[in-house]
């Protein structure tokens, strides 16, 4: 399943940005309309995690609701799944946020 | 290894993902000679299995407290310091995506990303364009798989430069593989590179390979709500090939109900409907794929 690369991935990031220091937390945020699904990012990273800087870190997800902005009337409005339309009955709109795979932060022990 | 393009014959090691080459075992009987370039690219590591939750705990601590997973008491919080990187998960990915796409830009070359289930007639489809586009139109394949090399033998046996990518037990290619296999394959200036994808309607709707355009294959023999079960993919896609539209008198699909369904999910996608084993409905495909090409050297410098 891709959450498995995606667990390798934020590893490795948080691993090159703790330069070497101990990473208590990740923060990381999951747009809903991503396609990633957190439990299975939950559940793979103890294991990825095991034996790297991140061994003992706390994986923060924070999630983003989806929203789109209408093409055909201008209004802003939610997203909960891939096939919402627009309140006035358009599927044509940009997607506002909700896509979003990013990673925000970590907190490393400070070297003593 | 044979160099499909040229003929040459060159030592060419298997690459593992651990970057150490390798005899690889193949699926085939010892000692063949493989008439195409062949590596393995698993991108995961495999560990032993435990219990799982979100806080990863290696050891002991020393906390004099004990501490349920949901809450952790950070008796030395104040020694943290938050580094902040607000970077995209897929970065690494899309930055080497990113090299393929201007790469095969610069060759006015188009690939296609075709992604479908297991079974909806991608490599068929192959075979068949092959043929068809023979003497008109150079055409590479990349072939993904998680194991065997049978869909690049039949890919070889159709007259095709192919490379065969294994991935292990990973679920999609991925853009380091494509560059790898860019740069074993070296497509000429205008061709068609198409990359067929391990079959997955999920995971390869994430990871961009540097393609002009996914493609989804999708078989009457699916179903029509199809599209409705896998909005990610269909939404990422530019093209979808209904296949094996010789099926439909023994099928109980309504192919209008399948394409408001497509719509439904992605109003912007272009349809065409096939049967890359009788040959019907191709040429549509290929006009449409010409476009593309007209479209790719024009915009190739200016």
């Amino acid at each position: 399943m891709h959450e498995l690369s995606i667990v390798c991935s934020i590893v490795e990031l948080a691993s090159e940005a703790a330069e070497g220091r101990i990473v208590r937390r990740v923060t990381i945020e999951i747009g809903k309309l991503s396609g990633v699904e957190p439990e299975a990012v939950a559940f793979c990273f103890p294991e990825v995690a095991r034996g790297t800087p991140l061994e003992d870190a706390t994986l923060d997800i924070r999630e983003v609701e989806a929203e789109a902005r209408c093409d055909v009337c201008g209004a802003e409005f939610p997203t909960p799944d891939m096939l919402s339309a627009c309140p006035c009955g358009s599927r044509q709109f940009q997607r506002l946020r909700g896509d979003e795979l990013n990673i925000k932060s970590i907190e490393v022990e400070e070297a003593a | 290894m044979t160099n499909l393009q040229t003929g040459a014959s060159a030592e060419i090691a298997t690459l593992s993902e651990h970057g150490s080459p390798h005899g690889a075992p193949h699926s085939q009987g010892a000692g063949e000679d493989h008439g195409h370039d062949h590596f393995h690219g698993e991108h995961h590591h495999a560990h032993d299995e435990r219990h799982h939750h979100h806080h990863a705990h290696g050891h002991d601590h020393g906390h004099a407290h004990s501490y349920n997973h949901g809450h952790h008491d950070h008796a030395h919080e104040d020694s943290h310091r938050r580094v902040d990187l607000e970077a995209r998960i897929l970065a690494k990915n899309d930055a080497i995506a990113a090299k393929c796409r201007a790469w095969l830009a610069g060759r006015e070359i188009v690939a296609l990303n075709l992604v479908s289930s297991p079974g909806a007639g991608k490599t068929t489809l192959l075979e068949r364009a092959i043929a068809d586009l023979a003497g008109e139109l150079p055409l590479f394949v990349i072939e993904g798989d998680q194991a065997t090399s049978n869909d690049g033998e039949r890919i070889r046996a159709a007259g095709a430069p192919v490379i065969q990518v294994n991935t292990g037990t990973g679920c999609h290619l991925d853009a380091e593989m494509i560059a790898r296999a860019l740069f074993e394959l070296k497509p000429s200036v205008g061709s068609l590179v198409l990359i067929e994808n391990v079959g997955n309607l999920v995971c390869p709707a994430l990871f961009d390979l540097g393609e002009h355009a996914k493609a989804v294959i999708f078989s009457t023999a699916e179903g029509e709500d199809k599209p409705l079960k896998y909005p990610h993919m269909f939404s990422a896609a530019k093209l979808v090939i209904f296949n094996k539209i010789d099926l439909l008198p023994h099928l109980d699909f309504s192919m209008e109900r399948a394409r408001e369904n497509v719509r439904c999910v992605n109003p912007n996608l272009e349809i065409l409907e096939v049967s890359a084993r009788t040959g019907a409905g191709m040429q549509a495909l290929y006009d449409w794929i010409h476009a593309q090409l007209a479209v790719a050297k024009q915009s190739a410098l200016v």
